[in-house]
């Protein structure tokens, strides 16, 4: 049983157990709406893209997966970088949204190139995240409270300015698309894309995404920058004695936090996939989810690569489930349900542990008395 | 028939050979106390001999693999605190647990409020206090605040809360380690007047002095072993302190005259800003420290002493005055900057300030040195290799104990070691100036006797040492020359040589004061 004192081995095992029970009370959610059809409605929600008879259409809907597991990863790695820092980075979402605004805004109104909007959407995630840095370092505004203002201040933000580059009947802004947005569109995989059946979505965006965690991995395990990160996330007040800039610091980890997030933004709506709702009228779920998909994966960058990519299949195969048997909002209430049961991974870690140490002091416990025994034998010979 | 019974055992509480185990560590192996009824029975042991742990078990936090408690012969269980508060069981914690904004008697009632359908009934409570106060001597004003009060009233606080509750076991845990010399003795006296009183005491100390005078019989604990009890009308101190070291230790500090070199700091006016309340802690304080001495701020804890060190070292922003360490003006300058030029800071809390607990010892070693070519590479990465290289060199240099070497999480470390390797990290910086704030705090007397010797060692290879103590012993052995500090202000300087005890209590106290003019 030493295994599960490896705390690898934990932090799996928890986000698994956690998985399980989410689906488990998803399953017993669709049972009281709908008995008859639930046992195949979670199922469909757990297949995702095998909902398709074709192995060509699996493909197809298993790419489109990874096109949105690319901004929730962002996301994610926004969120978990802030904590590592001591910071909870709910303003994630706001950073996202407002990345979604300068990038999309870039994209129709000036018709730049991609690498000028993704530009523009990291450093408007990054000017949001330096807001919330600057307010939490010199006025000691918590960070929460600010961001999730600050989520509200880009939502409408967005909605504002987008609505300059709407198409006239509808919420929606144009499609990235002709002399208008076309340039914007990130550069897809070209052979690769194939595979996937020529989903167009595909973009670079999804390799540079994995790079990226593989990358926030490195700085905070292997960097005097991720050294000094740590501690302050630790321990504030020996950072400080340290002669490490604390404020200097936080607000360093937020800009990069609303970069990554900005950046998620990006390699969304440029992906083309997707067209913003002037009429939106709350932040996109992105930055909430990926706070989940955080916890889920353990708070490690890598696995938080695979968290995002299973809250995102959950999050797709929902809206496969039957709509004649449910109402349309069932996927993202079964969705959700398993989402927030992720949170608990720290919880059910921390339940493991406690098992743990139980087990190992009854262990000790008998060999404490077994020594005795064998002496009084020995002493006996 | 019963209650006879009991009355007649002689022992109210006995722990019969406990044996407590942390992975890698028997934290208590086959201990054995028992505390007779109407006695004060002294707890001595060096940090980490298992003085806390055994507590703990008392109280409900561990269990133990072997052993077990009786009260009055029998044996009980006890699962948590609530167990052993239900058997009698009181603790004047060494930091202690009340609510500043509440009043004396707000807290003592604290939990166990008298109340007629969720009415609050504290006129009933507080004759009760007031009553309890008069029987056994212990001053408080049970409407002041405790924010108000000073510490000795805030422990006789915790004190009446015991009371209160009609607990007949009373555990001290180092109660002395914050009151000033006439505090203590009342605080003597106080548990002489709970002994007569007939309720039993256990006093948790490494004083040797108080113990000799207040207790009955003393149980000595060493590395986690039960060494002996004695009757301390047999005994004396140096044998008490051979059974808890194992050897014989030397209380004096040895050292050499001392060779008085330039002028290291040079502190002018300064004034810092206190966190609590509107006026300032640290009023218009100047003095010297030159090469080659070591001075000594003493003081009772809380005249200002821990935001003057915060104003020297650079954690707090000076209101106004100067500082001048090596002839260059540091008033301005970043902590970073302070500790590259010269100056090393043992701190005053090792926890809060010290360590990052969750950080590996060898982490904490380099941690005021981690952005040093030898740790960090030019592209920012860290040289794990070296950092390796360098703590278990630290390690071995000072003796620094812990499970698993340099990946010890430091959280997992004793009190003594975690000190250890913050001295070590100070130290090996090789600094011109030293500020040790309380180096020595909760640790043993071999610890003790360790870090003195480094201090002194520092000084004679002509660097500046500047320590602050709340330890009268420490104040009057270690130093070349003492400041007192009262209310945030210079009080007096005093000769080590010359000087008495009984003196700088009267300084500390606020009783007496000089000019003291620095020029």
């Amino acid at each position: 049983m030493k295994i599960f004192k490896n705390k690898a081995v934990q932090a799996l095992l928890s986000s698994l157990i956690c998985i399980v029970l989410g689906v488990l009370i998803g399953y017993i959610v669709l049972l009281i709406i709908n008995p008859e059809g639930a046992g195949k409605a979670i199922i469909t929600l757990l297949k995702n893209f095998f909902y398709y008879p074709t192995s060509a259409m699996r493909r197809e809907y298993f790419g489109s997966t990874l096109v949105k597991t690319a901004p929730l990863l962002m996301c994610s790695l926004s969120v978990l970088f802030a904590y590592k820092t001591g910071l909870f980075n709910i303003g994630a979402a706001g950073q996202y949204c407002i990345g979604v605004c300068a990038c999309l805004f870039t994209a129709l109104y000036f018709s730049w190139p991609w690498y000028l909007c993704l530009l523009c959407a990291v450093v408007a995630g990054a000017l949001f995240g330096f807001i919330v840095g600057v307010l939490k370092s010199y006025c000691n505004v918590n960070e929460v409270i600010s961001g999730i203002m600050l989520n509200w201040i880009a939502l409408y933000i967005t909605n504002a300015v987008l609505s300059l580059v709407k198409e006239p009947t509808s919420p929606y802004t144009y499609k990235l698309q002709g002399a208008m947005g076309k340039a914007a569109l990130l550069p897809t995989l070209g052979p690769i894309n194939k595979f996937f059946n020529g989903n167009k979505y595909i973009t670079i965006a999804v390799p540079i995404a994995i790079i990226i965690a593989i990358a926030v991995w490195v700085i905070l395990e292997k960097t005097r920058f991720g050294y000094e990160l740590k501690a302050t996330g630790f321990n504030r007040n020996a950072a400080k004695y340290a002669g490490m800039a604390d404020k200097r610091n936080a607000i360093l980890t937020l800009v990069i936090a609303g970069a990554l997030a900005g950046l998620g933004a990006s390699f969304y709506y440029q992906s083309g996939i997707q067209q913003w709702e002037c009429t939106a009228t709350s932040v996109p779920g992105m930055g909430f989810n990926g706070i989940a998909a955080t916890f889920l994966g353990g708070l490690n960058p890598i696995g938080t690569i695979f968290s995002s990519f299973f809250l995102q299949h959950i999050t797709d195969g929902g809206t496969h489930i039957d709509t004649m048997k449910y109402s349309a909002q069932i996927s993202e209430l079964i969705s959700s349900v398993i989402i927030y049961l992720c949170g608990f991974v720290l919880f059910i870690k921390h339940t493991m542990n406690k098992v743990s140490i139980n087990k190992e002091a009854k262990r000790l416990k008998k060999e404490a008395s077994k020594p005795a025994e064998e002496k009084a034998k020995g002493g006996e010979a | 028939m019963e209650q006879k019974a009991q009355e007649s055992y002689p022992y109210v509480i006995e722990m019969l050979h406990i044996t407590k185990e942390f992975p890698g560590i028997k934290a208590n192996d086959d201990i054995t106390l028992q505390l007779k009824r109407g006695e004060i029975h002294a707890l001595l042991g060096e940090n980490g001999a298992g003085k806390s742990t055994l507590m703990s078990v008392l109280f409900g936090m561990y269990q133990p693999e072997k052993g077990e408690i009786r009260k009055n012969g029998k044996v009980v269980h006890i699962k948590d605190p609530n167990d052993a508060t239900e058997l009698g069981i009181g603790m004047v914690h060494q930091h202690f647990k009340l609510v500043e904004c509440f009043s004396v008697l707000d807290n003592i009632i604290l939990g166990v409020e008298p109340n007629t359908m969720g009415f609050l009934k504290k006129s009933e409570a507080k004759a009760k206090v007031v009553e309890l106060s008069k029987h056994y001597g212990l001053a408080v004003d049970p409407d002041a605040k405790i924010e108000d009060i000073t510490v000795g009233m805030q422990q006789r606080t915790e004190i009446l809360k015991m009371l209160y509750r009609d607990n007949e076991i009373l555990i001290f845990d180092e109660p002395t380690a914050v009151l000033t010399p006439q505090e203590i003795d009342e605080l003597m006296q106080i548990m002489r007047n709970l002994k007569a009183e007939g309720k039993s005491i256990l006093f948790i100390s490494h004083k040797l002095n108080e113990i000799m005078a207040v207790a009955d019989r003393c149980t000595v604990l060493r590395k986690g072993r039960y060494i002996g009890t004695v009757d301390t009308a047999n005994t004396t101190v140096e044998e008490l302190s051979a059974m808890m070291v194992g050897r014989n230790v030397n209380f004096h500090v040895e050292k050499k005259e001392a060779e008085i070199g330039d002028t290291v700091l040079k502190v002018r006016n300064v004034t810092v800003a206190s966190k609590v309340h509107k006026n300032n802690a640290v009023k218009n304080v100047s003095f010297d420290v030159h090469a080659g001495e070591i001075l000594c701020i003493a003081g009772i804890d809380g005249n200002g002493q821990t935001e003057f060190v915060h104003g020297l070292t650079g954690l707090e922003p000076l209101v106004s005055g100067s500082i001048e360490m090596l002839g260059k003006d540091i008033t301005k300058a970043s902590i970073r900057k302070r500790s590259t030029s010269g100056m090393s800071h043992i701190p005053e809390d090792r926890h809060k300030h010290g360590l990052v607990l969750d950080y590996t010892l060898e982490d904490n070693l380099v941690l005021q040195r981690y952005f040093e070519p030898e740790f960090t590479s030019k592209a920012g990465f860290l040289r794990r290799a070296n950092i390796r290289k360098y703590a278990e060199k630290l390690i071995g240099d000072f003796d620094i104990r812990s499970g698993q070497g340099p990946e010890t999480i430091a959280r997992s470390m004793s009190g003594g070691n975690q000190q250890k390797a913050i001295v070590a990290r100070e130290l090996d910086k090789d600094p011109e100036l030293l500020v040790a704030v309380q180096p020595t705090r909760g640790l043993d007397v071999g610890a003790i006797e360790h870090i003195h010797k480094q201090l002194v060692a520092k000084r004679d290879a002509g660097k500046a040492v500047l320590l602050v103590s709340l330890e009268l012993d420490e104040v009057m052995d270690v130093p070349d020359r003492i400041l007192v500090m009262y209310e945030g202000e210079i009080v007096g300087e005093l000769d080590p040589k010359t000087t008495t005890q009984e003196e700088l209590g009267l300084y500390m106290a606020g009783a007496k004061r000089d000019e003291v003019n620095v020029e």
